[in-house]
């Protein structure tokens, strides 16, 4: 998996990335005295949905997408979802048919947060980026804090139920539809599901104050740790409020200034352009107005918390503003923050839950509205790993004429690749011995990003790690297996 | 002739049957299911689809055609004969399209249902990979070629229920595919979303636009019992 190039410099390969969705490789490339030239985050799988979804009907879109992903096919779902309610004309939903959508969204969120914290990223933080391989995984966690593990068990299955409940199946449900919903919440999921949110929300404060802690009490190393600046990204409410699922685009430099501001889904491409790359399928977006070289950004809940004015829920919000002194007036930027945002995410979640849980209309009420067909639908949510835009257009017969994806982990791409430049930077620079902890060191930059790289392919458990160190003559000097 | 009965005997149970009636509808009467893909209640039969097919004193014949006669014994529920039914089965989802998990019509789908009941688990034969064309030309109803399985009920119900005969098939084998009365599509012909032909297809080939998923997970047809049990519970009671 590794080769040397004829000018006798080293290329290190990483494939795949591990504990993330999907497979990526990392290259990184040293030359003679061991300086890092290069360092890159490839994406080498294509899906080609925007291609297949052609012909189609526009109301299959919100169930056929959705395959793009296990992990949070309910963003898919839901985007399309709201593309298509553009398209039959539904500006407004019910108050039932909104409710149901939200409920659905925020336990997709729900789950998709404690899916990463505590299953993909906490052994890096419980234990240390160079703590045994043996020890370094979900296993380990299980072993090491039973309790942890079980709470987070039981708080993704907890998301899920609230899926089923709404959208019919765990995985891949039919309940959102263009216009609304196709089901109430029955009386019996919402007693059930009730009785068990004050719990979800409490151990989500728990997992709050547990990732903070380990932040806090290693600052000095984590907050540095594959640090650079950005611009951020998100959807935010019209009266800039965090908003998972609805709202208008607004971006900010990394000082934190307004790029701009409640620019309408539809007109998304009045301030985002994607660019392409000959060495990775997966495009690079940026803020037009900047430029491909200064116009990249970042998105996810870094993006969302650094984003957004205030937080409709107590908790979340008290806590997003005790996150957001540690920037002393200017976003934060440190890509292990990701996790502390990821998680002030996971608690907005479960208050909302709980209050949607408690509003009757959710059991009863109107399920689905139309209005005037439109020949397009733009959409945009919040997923889990950040803003994902779902567009349409569709001809007089019903069938998809055009469809353009721009998924979470793409707006992410140049700023992956940086998080492995700066990493390779930090730990690589100067090493003559690759040592397996600190091409974890690289990975857990990349994970602090939560991408979802096929946005289907998820090989947790399968996924081998072959690296090889060559030497400038093409001698492999070092070898190491994982998985 | 239909006043006069006659026993015939089906999987070892006497049946007493009306004479001149087909097999499967007295096995229906007597709470026997025989799986059917192109037989439906409303039309006349025509054994297409070669999936009702019973051995009548150790012959193989389609049940849906052939009247009952006295004392004939009957073979439906065998393995020999489930074994023949799940590979004709494999062979119409090779010969199609049929991806079922996010087909609007899954579900409610007879042949996913058939598929379930009969225990198909993955086609063994290899996939034809076809790609037929979408006639979406039609303001209120399409047809999906690649989920046809050729079983002629739309023929059936437009001429015979509808008297519009929009429906036919055109060319041979493999190649073999349902047409329409009109050189640009379903659009150009007299159906309405009215006509019987617009809701008898057994799969999710003929089906009314803007409809699909409306009915949620834990709804649908077939979600909690098995096609055929209808007819088994309704001679049980």
């Amino acid at each position: 998996m590794t080769t040397a190039t004829q000018n006798g410099t080293r290329k290190i390969v990483i494939n795949p990335v591990t504990r993330v969705e999907g497979h990526g490789k990392v290259t990184i490339q040293m030359d003679e005295d061991n300086h890092v030239t290069q360092a890159r985050l490839h994406i080498i799988e294509f899906r080609g949905f925007e291609r297949f979804v052609q012909g189609h009907f526009y109301w299959e879109v919100p169930v056929l997408v959705q395959r793009l992903c296990g992990i949070c096919p309910v963003s898919h779902h839901l985007a399309a979802s709201k593309a298509c309610d553009m398209i039959v004309g539904a500006d407004s939903l019910s108050p039932t048919a909104e409710k149901i959508r939200r409920l659905m969204h925020y336990g997709q969120t729900f789950q998709s947060h404690a899916l990463h914290f505590y299953h993909l990223s906490s052994p890096d933080l419980l234990f240390g980026f160079d703590a045994p391989v043996a020890q370094r995984n979900v296993i380990g966690v299980i072993q090491a804090y039973p309790e942890v593990a079980k709470k987070a068990v039981l708080m993704r299955k907890f998301g899920q139920e609230v899926i089923k409940a709404t959208a019919g199946k765990k995985i891949h449900g039919t309940g959102s539809i263009p216009g609304g919903v196709n089901k109430h919440l029955s009386q019996e999921d919402r007693d059930r599901l009730a009785a068990e949110v004050d719990t979800m929300l409490e151990w989500g404060v728990e997992g709050l104050k547990l990732c903070k802690d380990v932040t806090l009490a290693s600052a000095e190393k984590l907050l540095p740790f594959g640090t650079f600046e950005s611009n951020f990204l998100s959807i935010v409410r019209e009266d800039g409020c965090l908003d998972l699922y609805d709202g208008n685009l607004r971006a900010k430099d990394a000082d934190g200034k307004i790029i701009f501001d409640q620019v309408k889904p539809e007109d998304y491409l009045d301030v985002i352009r994607e660019g392409v790359r000959n060495w990775s399928y997966m495009k690079f977006p940026f803020i037009h107005d900047r430029g491909q070289e200064k116009g990249w950004y970042r998105v996810g809940p870094l993006a969302r918390i650094n984003n957004c004015d205030f937080i409709d829920t107590p908790i979340a919000e008290e806590e997003r503003q005790e996150f957001m002194a540690l920037g002393k007036g200017r976003p934060i930027h440190a890509t292990m923050a990701y996790h502390w945002a990821r998680l002030i995410e996971l608690v907005h979640s479960a208050e909302k839950m709980r209050e949607l849980l408690a509003d009757p209309d959710v059991l009863r009420g109107e399920l689905t509205t139309t209005g005037e067909r439109r020949d397009r639908g733009v959409a945009i949510i919040e997923a889990p790993r950040g803003t994902l835009i779902h567009d349409y257009e569709v001809d007089d017969n019903d069938q998809i004429r055009r469809g353009n994806l721009i998924v979470s982990t793409t707006h992410n791409n140049e700023a992956m690749n940086q998080a492995v430049r700066v990493v390779a930077d930090q730990y690589l620079e100067g090493q003559a011995e690759i040592s397996e902890g600190m091409l974890n060191s690289i990975e857990v930059g990349i994970r602090a990003y939560d991408p979802c790289l096929s946005c289907a392919t998820h090989a947790l458990g399968q996924m081998r790690l072959l690296v090889q160190l060559i030497g400038p003559d093409g001698t492999i000097l070092d070898e190491r297996t994982r998985g | 002739m239909r006043d006069k009965t006659v026993t015939i005997t089906i999987d070892g149970k006497q049946v007493e049957a009306k004479a001149g009636q087909k097999i499967i509808e007295a096995a229906d009467d007597a709470g026997i299911y025989i799986p059917r893909l192109c037989h439906h209640k409303d039309l006349p039969p025509r054994g297409h689809c070669r999936l009702c097919v019973v051995k009548v004193d150790g012959r193989p014949r389609s049940s849906c055609t052939i009247p009952v006669e006295e004392g004939m014994t009957i073979e439906n529920d065998t393995e020999e004969l489930n074994a023949h039914r799940r590979t004709v089965l494999e062979m119409m989802f090779v010969e199609g399209n049929h991806f079922c998990p996010s087909c609007e019509t899954s579900g409610n789908c007879e042949l996913q249902a058939e598929g379930y009941r009969l225990g198909m688990v993955v086609p063994k034969l290899p996939y034809i990979e076809t790609h037929r064309e979408v006639d979406a030309t039609h303001p209120d109803i399409f047809i999906n070629r690649d989920l046809c399985i050729l079983c002629g009920r739309c023929v059936r119900a437009s001429a015979l229920q509808d008297g519009k005969t929009v429906f036919a098939f055109e060319g041979r084998g493999i190649e073999k595919v349902i047409t329409v009365n009109a050189e640009h599509g379903l659009g150009e012909t007299l159906m309405d979303v009215a006509d019987a032909a617009a809701h008898v297809c057994p799969t999710g080939c003929l089906r009314t636009k803007r409809v699909g998923y409306s009915v949620p997970v834990g709804e649908r047809k077939y979600d909690h019992n098995p096609i055929g049990s209808e007819i088994e519970q309704a001679a049980s009671h």
